[in-house]
């Protein structure tokens, strides 16, 4: 088998258990996607560049997770309610090592 | 009034491609955008981003195709109303539909195509307590008029190029300029990064890096600012406005309350014939829509686009019969009268 278990908590508090395949070139954010956990339109709304914050998450597990490129950190330099566990869903790729992830969206911006 | 065939309300990409296959049936479009430029998300979000799942480009530049896209229907003389967001919606006494922007521009077309994506792009807010309580009252997202800020105090906060690019421009016209950053690297390009830099040595801007705007203080209007800073720690910055540029996000915006189907922040269609919505006339095309399968692809953007035309010249020209021609055997003809074609082979005899 090659999914791995993830939880993730949506923008209502609702935490998930879900399985997540590491064959598929996923990341985070299309993972929530696929499982239909935010509301589309209300993630990945840049696709997956670094360049919108839309799939920004919190990780509560200490995972490792692979470092954040200069995109992603200065994307997160200008996103909202940034934590200092805050991610780019769209920055992380599935693979077996996150297995047992848990992760937290955080609230969407408001326009 | 601006009359017109096929009223498109988004000029991304599908909407451009739209005015092509709807300029090869003769039919006149006119675009509205709330965006001051064409091209929707590529233009706004992604413009140097390759892009490599164009048919026929192995890659191609996401600001590039906006430039192709805008050559290719050039012919076609479309119309623009840009940096205006479409309103509202009504369909008069003739069966043909008016739709008002948020400037007040009316427009009239039997056939309305929505190619809005994701909705019209809004400045986003930061989370600041009681921020909608100064809005237009010191507090601004988007810089409409320069002059307004002519010897004001001004705040303005962010970090890509929006933020680099106004701070500079108004540094000659403001009488003092803060730049609030929460970090000490910007996103926005480089020689707007060196640009700021030595306007700050130079005493023209006050920069405050690793800092982040808090609170904002002052009875019916921006007084003062609370901004947390990482080492120097609260600090009150005294200003006219407050001027937050953290970049656009897409919202469905008005459209959601124009009567159509909705599902999941989309336009529901028929996808089975020829993405018409629930309403008669109203044909919604790209990421704006929803049907079994749907993705969210330029490419099938455009080709929902080619489909939709077909149906829309049905309505436009009841019973008027006309079969879809390649562009290969008569070439494109544009309403400049100027046709673009293949040149004639050369024949020669031998002997």
């Amino acid at each position: 088998m090659s999914d791995i278990n993830i939880k993730i908590k949506d923008r209502d508090g609702v935490v998930h258990d879900i399985e997540a395949p590491t064959d598929m070139a996923m990341n985070l954010m299309e993972v929530v996607r696929a499982y239909e956990l935010a509301p589309e339109g209300t993630i990945g709304i840049c696709g997956g560049m670094a360049m919108c914050a839309s799939c920004q998450c919190y990780v509560h597990s200490d995972h490792e997770l692979p470092e954040m490129s200069t995109d992603e950190d200065l994307m997160l330099a200008e996103a909202f309610y940034v934590e200092d566990n805050s991610r780019l869903g769209c920055q992380i790729h599935i693979t077996l090592d996150l297995d047992g992830l848990e992760i937290e969206l955080a609230p969407e911006s408001e326009v | 009034m601006i009359k017109t065939d096929i009223l498109i309300i988004g000029a991304g990409p599908v909407g451009m491609f739209t005015v092509f296959e709807a300029g090869l049936l003769k039919l006149h479009c006119h675009l509205i955008d709330a965006l001051p430029q064409t091209g929707g998300q590529c233009s706004e979000i992604y413009p140097k981003k390759p892009i490599y799942d164009i048919p026929g480009f192995p890659e191609v530049m996401a600001g590039g195709l906006i430039d192709n896209l805008a050559e290719q229907i050039k012919p076609f003389e479309p119309g623009y109303t840009l940096g205006e967001r479409a309103e509202t919606i009504e369909k008069i006494e003739d069966g043909s539909f008016v739709v008002t922007t948020n400037k007040g521009t009316t427009h009239n077309a039997p056939v309305v195509f929505i190619a809005g994506g994701l909705g019209s792009f809004e400045p986003r807010k930061p989370p600041i307590p009681s921020i909608t309580d100064y809005e237009d009252k010191g507090v601004e997202y988007i810089i409409r008029d320069p002059e307004f800020y002519r010897d004001k105090k001004i705040v303005i906060s962010g970090g890509g190029d929006s933020a680099l690019d106004w701070s500079i421009f108004l540094s000659d016209v403001a009488s003092e300029v803060t730049l609030v950053h929460r970090r000490r690297e910007f996103r926005g390009a480089l020689d707007s990064v060196e640009k700021v830099e030595e306007l700050y040595k130079a005493g023209k801007i006050n920069l405050l890096t690793n800092a982040e705007v808090k609170e904002i203080n002052g009875t019916g209007k921006v007084v003062s600012l609370l901004i947390k800073h990482k080492e120097k720690g609260d600090i009150i910055q005294e200003t006219d406005h407050f001027i937050p540029l953290f970049g656009l996000s897409p919202k469905l915006g008005p459209i959601a309350n124009w009567g159509l189907e909705i599902q999941k922040n989309a336009i529901v269609v028929n996808n089975a014939l020829d993405y018409q919505t629930n309403v008669p006339g109203i044909f919604a095309i790209g990421d704006v829509n929803s049907y079994p399968g749907k993705l969210k692809l330029i490419l099938c953007g455009f080709h929902e686009a080619t489909i939709a035309v077909q149906f829309a010249y049905n309505i436009i020209n009841p019973g008027k019969r006309y079969v879809m021609k390649y562009t290969t055997v008569n070439g494109v003809t544009g309403f400049d009268g100027e046709t673009k074609k293949a040149e004639a082979a050369v024949v020669k005899s031998i002997g």
